[in-house]
């Protein structure tokens, strides 16, 4: 279970980085970022997953005592809700700079972009 | 061409190393050290239910106030590029077409349902999966779908601020709070932690973690009034 979601993971990390390196769109760019972004999130939560335990979360069914014995990794989730945030945070940042970009050339095509090029 | 071929490469070979990690991932059968302590000491020393929520407002509180600043500065950025060179007082150039029965009754049902749901999600953030930032994003849903309606709407800058700021300085005060009353900084135990699985419980995680609630929202709202905005150009 947790060797299918991790390699979907890489996968979706492998695909985002193909999209962002062979699209010349900005905004194709941009959304091949979140897909990898989502891969990284995913290998993260399933690298805390242990085989037949439950969420972190004490009610009836996970009494206090046997927690230890009975929750998965509470650590990366904690690590992913932050990263999800930022990761909100990072995208809607690419797109106020692309929108910035087009309305200073028009075009939204990286290769006609070629101040920093060498 | 050779460049397609560079990247293929690349990425043959971040799969090669992916692959190796996979093939040499053994999944733990006990918990390690640290979840192990948050396992066992959550419900007497936080008092919250959901263990995720005590790490993220109590344990590692003071990474929860940084990520809440790198946000903030997301908006302001998002905020400062995009205004940069507006025309002040340009109407809209052209007319939009009307959303559509659908959209705008659904809008007009909705929307407070989602606000609803949004604060729902944030209060009860120390004993269901869910909490600040989840709730924050639900709210901020209910604007977006506003926008949706009515792309040319425009909400008040002034009072989202307000909003933000506010309660961001209750939430770091709220952690001051914790060094002059409890054991340090964001300590939640400056409100008794009564009974695990209550809704008055844990402290002050459901003071703070309201209060990240709206500061996140607020955030995102202002991010996307003023992605919306440049609709005006």
């Amino acid at each position: 279970m947790a060797y299918i979601a991790i390699a979907t993971g890489f996968v979706l990390i492998l695909i985002g980085l193909y999209g962002a390196l062979t699209n010349h769109n900005i905004l194709r760019m941009i959304v091949a970022f979140s897909v990898a972004n989502t891969g990284v999130n995913l290998v993260m939560v399933a690298v805390g997953y242990l085989h037949g335990r439950t969420a972190p979360i004490l009610n009836e069914s996970v009494p206090v005592a046997e927690a230890a014995a009975r929750i998965i990794d509470p650590v990366p989730q904690a690590l992913v809700l932050t990263a999800i945030v930022i990761g909100v945070g990072v995208t809607a940042l690419m797109l106020a700079y692309a929108y910035k970009l087009f309305e200073t050339k028009g075009t939204l095509d990286i290769s006609k972009y070629t101040e920093l090029k060498w | 061409m050779i460049k397609r071929i560079a990247v293929v490469l690349l990425l043959l070979g971040l799969g090669a190393v992916f692959a190796g990690l996979l093939a040499g991932y053994a999944p733990d059968q006990e918990l390690n050290l640290s979840a192990r302590y948050y396992a066992e000491h959550t419900a007497q020393d936080i008092g919250a239910a959901n263990i995720v929520t005590a790490i993220i407002v109590t344990y590692r509180g003071l990474d929860t106030l940084g990520e809440v600043t790198v946000l903030f500065l997301t908006a302001a950025i998002v905020g400062l590029v995009l205004s940069h060179g507006r025309r002040k007082g340009s109407g809209p150039q052209r007319e939009l077409p009307p959303s559509g029965e659908l959209l705008s009754t659904g809008t007009r049902l909705l929307v407070p349902l989602i606000l609803l749901f949004g604060v729902y999600v944030f209060v009860n953030g120390h004993l269901t999966p869910g909490g600040g930032f989840q709730g924050g994003a639900v709210l901020a849903s209910a604007i977006l779908l506003l926008l949706l309606t009515n792309p040319l709407l425009r909400f008040g800058h002034g009072l989202i601020a307000a909003i933000e700021s506010t309660a961001g300085l209750v939430f770091v005060g709220i952690g001051v709070l914790g060094v002059l009353f409890a054991g340090g900084f964001l300590d939640n135990r400056i409100l008794p932690i009564g009974d695990l699985g209550a809704l008055f419980s844990a402290g002050a995680i459901p003071v703070i973690y309201s209060f990240i609630g709206l500061k996140v929202g607020a955030e995102f709202s202002s991010m996307l009034v003023n992605l919306s905005e440049t609709e005006d150009l």
